[in-house]
């Protein structure tokens, strides 16, 4: 039966790459000098389960590398090696490798087994003697070597000629070989698969029946073995036994010179043995390579060569996998919550049966039933976003590892506490939020966190802190980046706004404006844009990113002191809280978290600017009065100032207002793509279904401002234009 | 094998050829069932594979600065759909919205276009059988509806139905 | 029917094995330590114990001491799940009591031929 065993690859990759992290965790609490045991074994453990898993379903390059990282674990771990620094350094250099192998190998194409190659023949040196220290030193060329790892192939048993019919086999199990649930009868049976048997037990030592003891084996056999089958499969048959019997092979009908195969019944011995062409040794060794041996053909290789490469879709199939593991416990409050909803679901519908007349006592027993069932869609719906939702540590999970590389990498003292890793969210989201939080660690560490000397000098502790803080908040998930390096200096940030143009020389900033130019695009305070943190990937883009989860993010910082960034999520993607607002007679919806206040408007305080649009005086700030009849074409006559109402909303680090007819209620709206069936509209976000059925679109704060930005552009064209 | 009545053979061979025949001659792998619907006087017809249903005219949301024809969005259970009046994309005269007005709820699945699209006519017809030798080509008299949206014409009941092509309607980037 | 008690603690190689004993007929447990195995030993009767060597909890060796322990698993065949290199964990499995062993890495043919050498 052939079954495919590509099926269970996915379940391979996960536990794999879990088991990477596993390892990296326990590599990093390691102290060298005094490793604690348990945490060998689990490092172990991992290693050892990759490296059966990879080698079952046919990955040899990654089972071939763990192999030889088994191999000295498992020497560390019965103390026969040591561990230092630098072979904990070699090991998490390993993780790495492994990790990029697995996600090759999971994309479907075939690893660079380059860097394994080279740690491989570290590690073998290691195990030769060299010190880990020395190992890394080690000037390995990249040339693909395969490591010096071999089953050292012994001369077999090939010599001996085919004419041969068969083998004499004496076998006495010793009398408690039973206890090891193995049986004699069981051995034949197989001896006669193999060819023709016949045997004769010898009764010499049977005790009388009240003597007999069921479990202990009184007889011995004498059997001929006719046929052509090699000494190996022969010997098979009886491997499990050894050193519970007494075990003689020999060919039939042999010549003087071929000696009997003894299969001593003790290990050590036979490996004493001087290998010649049939010494036990050398057979007994090749029937062992012969079962584990056996190629197994890497499975990426099977596949079709001309697969390219998908290099992003490598990185998509590990950050954005398509499967959630969820708690059985959160799969049973479903289950329950699904439970009530039918009970409740069928008491209205006894209420409302057909053909009956729904009385005043009815009335009052149907409020209570639809009430109950608001109850019951409400836990159900907030069971079932749980669902989605894992703890924040899987995100949190690559900063130690990061922290570290990188202190050692900028020669800083730094150290990673993590707050909250329990807090849970969305899975789309945390996956979404890994880049921005990333690019904002790497910055406190490039550019907050300062060199252990100036942080002395400055009465600091010589090691900088950076905690990583996760908490639930009124429905919302706040993450906090907090470091005590020296803080952002939000004069010199108007500077350089200044010298870039994208501040005016006389503009005046408060500080929150001033420190919003930190996500202005292009700007660097850095002389020189180190590579970390100058990646192409700016804190405009990270601010972007947050945004488009309908999160914010705001800085508070101390000079001197450090800086915290506070970033606001919201639990879940599909589901927004909002704010209902109608406009010429149609609803729209601003996400709550966009809007700063909401206000009557006072017409005093509208003032017009040349060309541009009508921008309104809030407390001495002029923001732009934004009109969605225009940017959307409503009404060509809308409602006077006076008749409507100011919401003030942010995006994009731009105050605005839009203009509404009326407020409407807050409520949360379950978002739906527009792009589904249509296309992306701008200024719009999505769409939703109303209470009463009807559809209302979800305003883009940022998309608005483009609009209104473009139309202004347009008609000062056309404005020129007619003056021309 | 041996049971069998060897005269008989012939007569059920002769039967099973001419069932043969007949089924070409219909051309019943060929048939296609049309849909068709009144537009402005004349009438059109789609594939029905792609019809999903047919509604009346409700409430539609309309959609921000969208090109004319597009009429808005609708709830269909739960998904949003968008709307598009055939008899403004047509160019025909003011289009009217009253108790016959019609929605037709169009779905395509194929590479290029993968939606469900509702579209608004003045009312619905019948459905008809078509075998591809019914079908002549499109003439180029019709200014105007685009030729892109045209599969063919064919005659029903004396009639002439104008075939659109519902995967073209469907594309609304490319409209 | 005949009823197998897989144990490892790596999912996939028991989904694997799971899969690979039931198309062949057999009815089959799962446990993913070597406590859990003897727990569900305890409470069902299995004529067959396969099991990994390194797992939490409990590994393989001493699943194969506590079993032999009880008399319902006196004699019934364990067999052991090892890779070709831990030659000592081999002996170390025989002298706690098992039956014997499949290498790893095995493919389901070569589990299925082994299974049934000891149980038919």
């Amino acid at each position: 039966m052939s079954i495919d065993l590509s099926q269970f690859h996915a379940v391979f990759f996960e536990e794999s790459f879990e088991g990477l992290d596993v390892m990296e965790n326990a590599l990093l609490e390691l102290q060298p000098e005094n490793p604690d045991s348990e945490l060998i074994n689990s490092i172990f453990r991992s290693a050892h389960s990759i490296k059966g898993g990879s080698g079952t379903f046919g990955f040899i390059s990654i089972s071939e590398f763990t192999h030889i990282l088994e191999t000295l674990l498992d020497k560390i771990r019965e103390g026969e090696e040591q561990l230092d620094a630098d072979s904990v350094e070699l090991f998490l250099q390993s993780v790495d490798c492994m990790r990029t192998m697995l996600e090759a190998l999971q994309a479907e194409t075939e690893p660079d087994t380059t860097r394994a190659d080279q740690l491989a023949i570290m590690f073998q040196s290691i195990l030769t003697g060299a010190s880990a220290a020395e190992a890394k030193g080690l000037d390995v060329p990249a040339t693909g070597a395969s490591p010096v790892i071999q089953e050292s192939v012994l001369p077999g048993s090939d010599s001996i000629p085919d004419s041969l019919a068969g083998f004499h086999i004496e076998f006495t199990p010793e009398a408690d070989m039973l206890k090891g649930g193995n049986d004699p009868v069981r051995m034949m049976r197989e001896l006669a698969t193999l060819g023709e048997l016949t045997s004769t037990p010898d009764t010499g030592a049977l005790p009388t029946l009240r003597d007999m003891q069921p479990d202990v084996v009184y007889l011995n056999w004498c059997m001929d073995l006719h046929g052509d089958m090699p000494l190996e499969d022969v010997q098979e048959v009886f491997e499990w036994v050894e050193g519970e019997c007494d075990l003689s092979i020999s060919r039939l009908g042999g010549s003087a010179d071929s000696a009997p195969e003894v299969m001593p019944s003790n290990v050590a011995e036979a490996v004493d043995h001087a290998p010649d062409g049939t010494s036990t040794a050398a057979t007994k060794t090749k029937a062992d390579e012969q079962e584990s041996a056996k190629p197994i053909p890497d499975a990426p290789k099977t596949a079709s060569p001309a697969k390219p490469a998908p290099a992003p879709a490598a990185r998509a199939g590990k950050a954005e996998s398509s499967s959630i593991r969820v708690g059985i416990d959160k799969v049973d409050s479903l289950i329950n919550l699904v439970g009530e909803l039918v009970i409740t679901q069928s008491m209205l519908g006894q209420m409302g049966g057909s053909g009956e007349v729904i009385t005043d006592d009815h009335i009052g027993n149907l409020r209570e039933g639809l009430v109950q069932l608001e109850q019951n869609t409400r836990e159900l719906q907030d069971s079932v976003m749980r669902i989605r939702m894992l703890p924040i540590s899987f995100a949190f999970n690559r900063f130690p590892r990061m922290v570290r590389d990188l202190s050692l990498q900028l020669g800083k003292k730094v150290r990673l506490e993590l707050r909250g890793e329990q807090t849970e969210l969305d899975k789309t989201v945390m996956e979404k939020i890994n880049d921005p939080l990333v690019h904002l660690v790497r910055n406190a560490m490039d550019h907050g966190i300062e060199s252990p000397n100036v942080r002395a000098d400055q009465g600091k502790d010589e090691t900088g802190t950076i905690v990583l803080n996760a908490f639930h908040q009124g429905g919302n998930i706040i993450i906090e980046m907090i470091d005590d390096g020296g803080g952002i200096d939000a004069d010199k940030l108007v500077a350089k706004a200044r010298a870039n143009g994208i501040v005016g020389d006389n503009e005046q900033l408060n500080q929150e404006q001033k420190l919003d130019l930190l996500f202005a695009p292009g700007l660097s305070t850095v002389e020189q844009v180190s590579d970390l943190s100058g990646r192409g990937v700016g804190m405009d883009v990270v601010r972007r990113n947050i945004q488009e989860l309908n999160g914010s993010v705001d800085i508070d910082t101390e000079l001197g002191k450090g800086t915290t960034f506070r970033i606001r999520l919201p639990l879940t993607l599909a589901i927004l809280d909002g704010q209902l607002v109608t406009v010429a007679g149609q609803t729209y919806i601003f996400p709550l978290m966009s809007i700063s206040e909401s206000l009557q408007i006072d017409e005093k305080l509208v003032n017009n600017v040349a060309g541009g649009g009508d921008v309104y005086n809030l407390r001495d700030e002029y923001i732009p009065i934004l009109s969605l009849d225009s940017i959307f074409g409503l009404r060509t006559e809308p409602l006077s100032y006076d008749q409507s109402l100011l919401v003030v909303v942010e995006a994009e680090g731009m105050k605005v207002s839009v203009v509404v007819d009326d407020l409407m209620a807050q409520q949360q709206v379950v978002i739906k793509s527009l792009e589904d069936n249509y296309t992306r509209v701008p200024g719009v976000s999505g769409a939703t279904i109303l209470g009463d059925g009807t559809v209302a679109m979800i305003l883009d704060v940022a998309g608005l401002i483009g609009l209104a930005g473009n139309q202004k552009t347009m008609a000062a064209g056309e404005i020129a234009g007619s003056a021309a | 094998m041996d049971n069998v009545q060897q005269d008989k053979v012939p007569a059920v061979a002769a039967q099973a050829a001419s069932m043969v025949d007949t089924i070409n001659q219909e051309g019943f792998q060929d048939l296609q069932q049309f849909l068709t619907f009144v537009m402005e006087g004349e009438e059109y017809g789609i594939d029905i594979l792609n019809v999903q249903e047919i509604r009346g005219w409700d409430n539609v949301a309309p959609i921000p600065n969208a090109p004319a024809h597009v009429s808005g969005v609708i709830n269909l259970r739960g998904a949003i759909v968008p709307v598009i009046d055939l008899r403004v994309m047509f160019a025909f005269n003011e289009a009217r919205y009253d108790e016959n007005t019609v929605v037709i709820v169009l779905k395509v699945e194929s590479q290029r276009v993968n939606r469900i699209m509702g579209v608004v006519v003045d009312a619905v017809s019948d459905v008809f059988s078509l075998s591809e030798e019914d079908k002549r080509p499109p003439p180029n008299v019709n200014q105007n509806i685009s030729q892109n949206y045209i599969n063919g014409l064919t005659e029903v009941k004396g009639k002439m139905v104008i075939l659109l092509d519902c995967e073209k309607l469907l594309d609304i980037e490319n409209h | 029917m005949t009823k197998i008690l897989a144990v490892d603690d790596s999912a996939s190689m028991r989904q694997m094995v799971v899969f690979t004993l039931q198309s062949a007929g057999y009815e089959v447990v799962e446990a993913s330590d070597g406590l859990l195995a003897l727990d569900a030993a305890k409470s069902g009767h299995f004529d067959l114990v396969l099991t990994d060597v390194n797992m939490p909890n409990m590994d393989g060796i001493a699943l194969v001491r506590e079993l032999r322990q009880l008399e319902a698993y006196k004699y019934t065949p364990i067999l052991m799940l090892t890779t070709e290199t831990a030659g000592d964990r081999k002996m170390a499995g025989r002298s706690a009591g098992a039956t014997g062993w499949v290498v790893k890495p095995f493919n389901p043919d070569k589990l299925l031929a082994t299974i049934k050498k000891v149980i038919g």
